[in-house]
């Protein structure tokens, strides 16, 4: 963007009265200045809605319940896809957290639409501060609100029967992060060319379902038809939820097969968690720069 | 070119929303330190205008610099150097007033060991001291305006950009605004660029461009355009306006405009006209005003139109009544 020491004002204003006045000296905001105050302000608003927050647990406690329960049967003990004395339910935990996580970055873009309907984001984009700063600062909110969430599902962990270990714990909030903020820069590049909160909801949905369905975060994604095993791997999703899984069981005691089945494998070929790492980090960096350049645009 | 006194200065700048152009060549400079108004009725390119200067929108041609700083090559400059009050209201309406004015100060990079005792004046300037601690949710259009007002200013801007700042206030709240306007100005000598479609507000700036379709039609003082005028307004209505009309039109030779069920004449001498125009309509007078041109004739006569308050006021207090309960049932 523009930068103060490398351009030199149009018109010198040596002899105006407002050089002597401090107003024509500008102090320029640091980077994480910014950043900061994009993001408190975001957050300082979530505080203030309870609602909201609930109501981004309401469908993810309701797939534990109803897929979890339900399923449990189908894909239990038995039925060769998971190994003995484990649960769909158990295996099925972590997905949810993703999934708790998925939906409310990629809902929180939302209060990008409202700013926008409200009159909030003019106040933002007329500010010195740069639109870079802009969407780093909405998708640190939104990962930060997603993180909350998902560690509120954490509390669900022993109704399931997961057994969790604090370093596992603490690999997976890292890997979630890593998720929350690429799905909120998506989240972001979306909202900001949208002009009404129908059209974010219409498309996010469009968008969401597929990549929440897809990604193996309720499902395992071993013994699939072959057309939906491709789909699940073009899912960049499925590249962030395996790690996650993986991190979550592997340090609490779990039998290989059972992480094995979390895993995500191309033919015979099991991928790496880094490169799975690596792919959702790559994909994040992307929509960030995506967002960014959405926001610079001038109408 | 540009004089060194001049903080806003615009050549030929134009703006073209697909089809629509919606500012088609404007010149203008813009003094340091003076009130500047832009008048025009709505859909003149008022907002576009100011949304270019304010590096929010892109033009499609020409030049502007604000605070010496080209707005399309340096918008960051600019930004940091001018205030912006919108049409609409651009408040977090879930934060406090002490909260926006908070997020306003970082972001504009106002020192730390300043920011409160900013705010603290700010607020006292627009007299919301009181309520500097309750959600905006629950502020009055009145108190919101007059909140971005002492907002616009917390980082000591070069310019104040106000876009129709006091549309659907009341009266009296508009006078405090303008109150506020003339203090920011006396007291930091900020340049205040701001738009109306008021005619009685146009009268309260230093200088005001009259813009109509995207073109500035005129220029001046307020004084200067009324004297562009010449002679005086008489105002006449008649038991016949149709017949009146067209009666100066053939007889007395004077240009006639019908507005409203009134009859407008300008005429070179007023009370020589009035005794004339008696003796020459054969439909019964009923009542004649001789006056100066006010601001009104001038706009009338540069465009063939009058500008009507009551339209855009009642179209506006209901988008703002709709906006209100949208906000208030969904927020
Ligand atoms: N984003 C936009 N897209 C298309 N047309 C626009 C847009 N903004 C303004 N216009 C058109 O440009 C013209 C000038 O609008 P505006 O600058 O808002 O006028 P004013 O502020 O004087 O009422 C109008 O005809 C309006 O419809
Ligand atoms: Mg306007």
């Amino acid at each position: 963007m523009s930068n103060a020491t490398a351009s030199s004002p149009v018109v010198e204003q040596g002899a105006s009265p407002a050089a002597l006045s401090s107003a024509s000296i500008r102090v320029r905001v640091p980077f994480w200045q910014s950043v900061f105050i994009i993001w408190y302000r975001d957050i300082l608003r979530f505080t203030r809605d309870r609602a909201r927050l609930i109501g981004s647990l309401a469908q993810p406690i309701l797939f534990l319940v109803v897929f979890g329960v339900g399923l449990s049967s189908a894909f239990g003990a038995g039925s060769g896809v998971l190994p003995p004395h484990t649960t769909y339910l158990e295996f099925m935990f972590p997905g949810v957290i993703g999934m708790t996580v998925l939906m409310t970055s990629i809902f929180s873009a939302m209060q990008i639409v409202w700013d926008r309907e409200f009159g909030f984001l003019r106040e933002i984009l007329v500010a010195p501060i740069d639109r870079s700063a802009v969407a780093v600062g909405k998708a640190l909110s939104g990962a930060s609100q997603a993180m909350i969430g998902g560690i509120i599902m954490l509390i669900f962990a022993p109704i399931v029967g997961v057994r969790l270990s604090v370093l596992g714990v603490f690999e997976m909030l890292a890997l979630l992060l890593l998720l929350a903020v690429s799905l909120s820069a998506f989240g972001i590049a979306i909202a900001s060319r949208m002009r009404s909160m129908q059209g974010f909801q219409v498309v996010m949905n469009f968008l969401m379902m597929p990549m929440l369905f897809l990604s193996g975060a309720l499902f395992p994604l071993k013994g699939l038809p072959t057309w939906m095993a491709v789909l699940t791997r073009f899912d960049p999703v499925t590249y962030a939820i395996a790690p996650v899984r993986v991190s979550l069981f592997s340090n609490s005691g779990y039998p290989a097969p059972f992480i094995n089945a979390a895993q995500v494998t191309i033919g015979s070929y099991t991928l790496p968690l880094l490169l799975d790492v690596g792919i959702v980090a790559v994909i994040g960096v992307t929509v960030l720069g995506l967002a960014i350049a959405q926001l610079r645009k001038r109408d | 070119m540009a004089d060194q006194g001049d903080v806003i200065t615009v050549r030929g700048l134009v703006k073209r929303y697909g089809p629509v152009e919606a500012v088609r060549g404007i010149d203008l400079d813009v003094h340091r330190g003076e009130i500047f108004g832009f008048l025009g009725p709505n859909g003149a390119g008022k907002s576009t205008t100011i949304s270019i200067l304010c590096t929010l929108v892109e033009k499609t041609a020409g030049s502007a610099t604000v605070a010496g700083w080209d707005v399309a090559r340096h918008p960051q400059e600019v930004r940091s150097r001018i205030g912006l009050v919108f049409q609409d209201p651009s408040l977090d309406n879930q934060l406090t007033a002490r909260q926006n004015l908070y997020f306003h100060a970082l972001a504009y990079g106002v020192p730390r060991r300043q920011r409160s005792e900013r705010i603290r004046a700010a607020l006292a300037m627009v007299g919301l001291e009181d309520r500097a601690d309750v959600q905006v949710i629950t502020y009055s259009g009145g108190m919101k305006r007059r909140l971005e007002i002492a907002r616009g200013v917390l980082h000591h801007p070069e310019v104040l950009f106000l876009d129709e700042p006091t549309i659907g206030l009341d009266p009296q709240t508009r006078a405090t605004v303008w109150d506020h306007l003339r203090e920011i100005r006396a007291q930091t000598g900020t340049t205040i660029f701001m738009t109306t479609h008021y005619m009685e507000e146009a009268e309260w700036c230093d200088r005001i461009a009259v813009i109509d379709h995207g073109r500035i039609v005129a220029l001046g003082t307020p004084d200067e355009l009324k004297d562009q005028m010449g002679g005086d307004v008489v105002v006449v209505t008649t038991s016949d306006n149709d017949r009146a009309a067209e009666q100066i039109t053939s007889r007395m030779g004077a240009a006639v405009t019908s507005d409203d069920g009134t009859l407008r004449v300008e005429v070179a001498n007023g009370p020589e006209f009035v005794p004339q125009l008696v003796r020459e309509l054969d439909v019964e007078v009923k009542t004649v005003t001789v006056r100066r041109p006010s601001l009104d004739d001038v706009f009338l006569k540069l465009t063939g139109r009058a500008i009507r308050d009551e339209e855009v006021d009642s179209a506006g207090a209901l988008h703002r009544a709709m906006a209100q309960r949208w906000q208030g049932g969904r927020r």
